[in-house]
């Protein structure tokens, strides 16, 4: 049996599952009325859309950052990224959304709530992104570091060219599930009103009462983002794989 | 080569692995060193080589003094070439790339240069229908011989050779080794720290024999290997040579 053969098959016994499931419950349907509010549910689509692209681009610069940081030999320089990650990591997003919004953006000034929510979803991705990126680059032998430095090329040089290339190749799998966990995690951005799409089916949900037929497009939607995420991590895998 | 240590020192935490290293050497080719496990051969190498700073002592080719800083000493490695036991090749690049990136990023050659220029050592050494090919893909004979063209094709003045053969099984040691000896005798200054006593005898101008963190014996291999007065030195020969 193919892969894809194998695939489809369990989706659709998935399906088939949760469609028996439904039938179940005996309320009665109302896509009409959800459907009228299909204006919504795109705007809500795309700022998530867009939230996720830019806070994906920001967490990565800070991921990158932070990692680097942590592997500095000066002290303070790695104290201020441990801090970072371990306060982020142990903390709940929502708590950072709520105290990042309400007490720092006010503080400082910022009101626009979408910038504050990229930057907060950003910095909040980044602390798991340092870490992941940090274990890549402790993964490099130091045999690696060694050749480099014996053929002369300079610690700029021998990131580049030698160990970042065999890095970015460990990390992408966690990378790819950092990014679809962003993806999902932008939902929460409605504790601070920002109109993305989760907040779009909630308010859908309370005009029509219609929870189902809300929720169950919501879920379509975030598959339509994470499943083609997934993919390109895959696709990516394959064309830079190198066995070691 | 003209060799001149003098008092080297080196210590690895509390560990004193290097106890004033005293050599010195006049006009010689190729220069061997051998010596029991942890003795200090390869940490020695690596401070001829340029890779680390002794913690005490001075070393100078030639008459010119090995730099103490890291960037004199990596302009110091830019001019030398070192080959290690575990290959240490890039594995994210093909042979040919493997060869070409020293070439380009740190010599400035054009990639066109860098072409020309391995052609011929890849023909020579029966190399170049395998350079296509990632590191995986090669046996262990082939990556220690592309490592050592590698070292080979920025015309360093001289060679360092870490136990090249360690790591491979008998066909493929004297495939190393056939290629080592081609190099002695196209004038190829070397240092070559080597467990193959046979090929220490054939190869060498002259052997030190480095133990407990000095130099123990120094002179002619045939009065190292077979005649040496010193009981440290003869009880190691007769062990590994009844052996084999």
């Amino acid at each position: 049996m193919s892969r894809w053969l194998a695939h489809c098959i369990v989706v659709l016994v998935f399906v088939a599952l949760i469609a028996a499931a439904l039938t179940r419950i005996d309320s009665p349907w109302n896509w009409q009325g959800v459907w009228a509010y299909r204006a919504k549910f795109l705007q809500g689509f795309g700022v998530t859309l867009a939230v996720s692209a830019a806070a994906l681009v920001a967490s990565t610069v800070i991921g990158g950052t932070a990692a680097l940081m942590l592997g500095s030999r000066h002290v303070l320089v790695e104290a201020v990224a441990r801090v970072y990650v371990e306060l982020i990591r142990g903390t709940p997003l929502l708590v950072q959304l709520l105290i990042g919004f309400y007490v720092v953006a006010s503080a400082v000034g910022i009101q626009n709530r979408y910038v504050v929510g990229v930057l907060l979803l950003a910095l909040f991705s980044g602390a798991y992104m340092a870490e992941i990126f940090r274990g890549g680059l402790a993964a490099i032998p130091q045999t690696q570091r060694d050749a480099a430095r014996a053929i002369g090329l300079t610690p700029w040089q021998s990131l580049r060219l030698v160990i970042l290339p065999q890095a970015v190749r460990l990390v992408l799998p966690a990378v790819a599930g950092q990014f679809v966990s962003l993806v999902k995690d932008s939902s929460l951005l409605s504790v601070i009103a920002v109109s993305e799409f989760t907040l779009a089916a909630q308010e859908v949900n309370s005009f029509t009462y219609s929870t189902l037929e809300s929720y169950l497009p919501l879920a379509a939607g975030y598959l339509a983002i994470t499943l083609p995420l997934s993919a390109l991590s895959r696709w990516l895998e394959r064309r830079f794989r190198y066995e070691t | 080569m003209n060799l001149v240590m003098h008092g080297v020192v080196q210590r690895f935490g509390a560990v004193t692995v290097l106890d004033g290293v005293d050599l010195v050497t006049h006009d010689v080719e190729a220069l061997v060193l051998v010596g029991p496990s942890g003795g200090g051969k390869s940490t020695l190498l690596r401070i001829v080589a340029g890779l680390d700073v002794p913690a005490a002592g001075r070393v100078s080719f030639d008459g010119e003094p090995l730099p103490r800083d890291e960037q004199g000493l990596r302009g110091y490695r830019r001019t030398v070439g070192t080959v290690f036991q575990a290959f240490n090749l890039f594995p994210h690049l093909s042979g040919l790339d493997n060869l070409l990136l020293p070439l380009v990023h740190v010599h400035g050659l054009t990639e066109a240069e860098a072409r020309a220029r391995v052609q011929g050592p890849l023909e020579r050494f029966r190399l170049a229908e395998h350079a296509h090919k990632r590191p995986a893909e090669l046996s262990g004979g082939q990556k220690q011989r592309i490592a050592i063209l590698r070292a080979l094709v920025v015309q360093p003045r001289r060679l360092f050779l870490d136990e090249p053969t360690s790591a491979l099984d008998p066909e493929m040691t004297a495939e190393v080794l056939e290629m080592i000896g081609e190099l002695k005798s196209q004038g190829i200054q070397f240092v070559l720290v080597t467990h193959e006593m046979g090929f220490a005898r054939r190869v060498a101008d002259e052997v030190a024999f480095i133990g407990e963190g000095r130099v123990l014996a120094h002179g002619p291999p045939g009065e190292v290997i077979d005649h040496c007065a010193e009981p440290r030195v003869r009880g190691f020969f007769s062990r590994i040579l009844a052996e084999s």
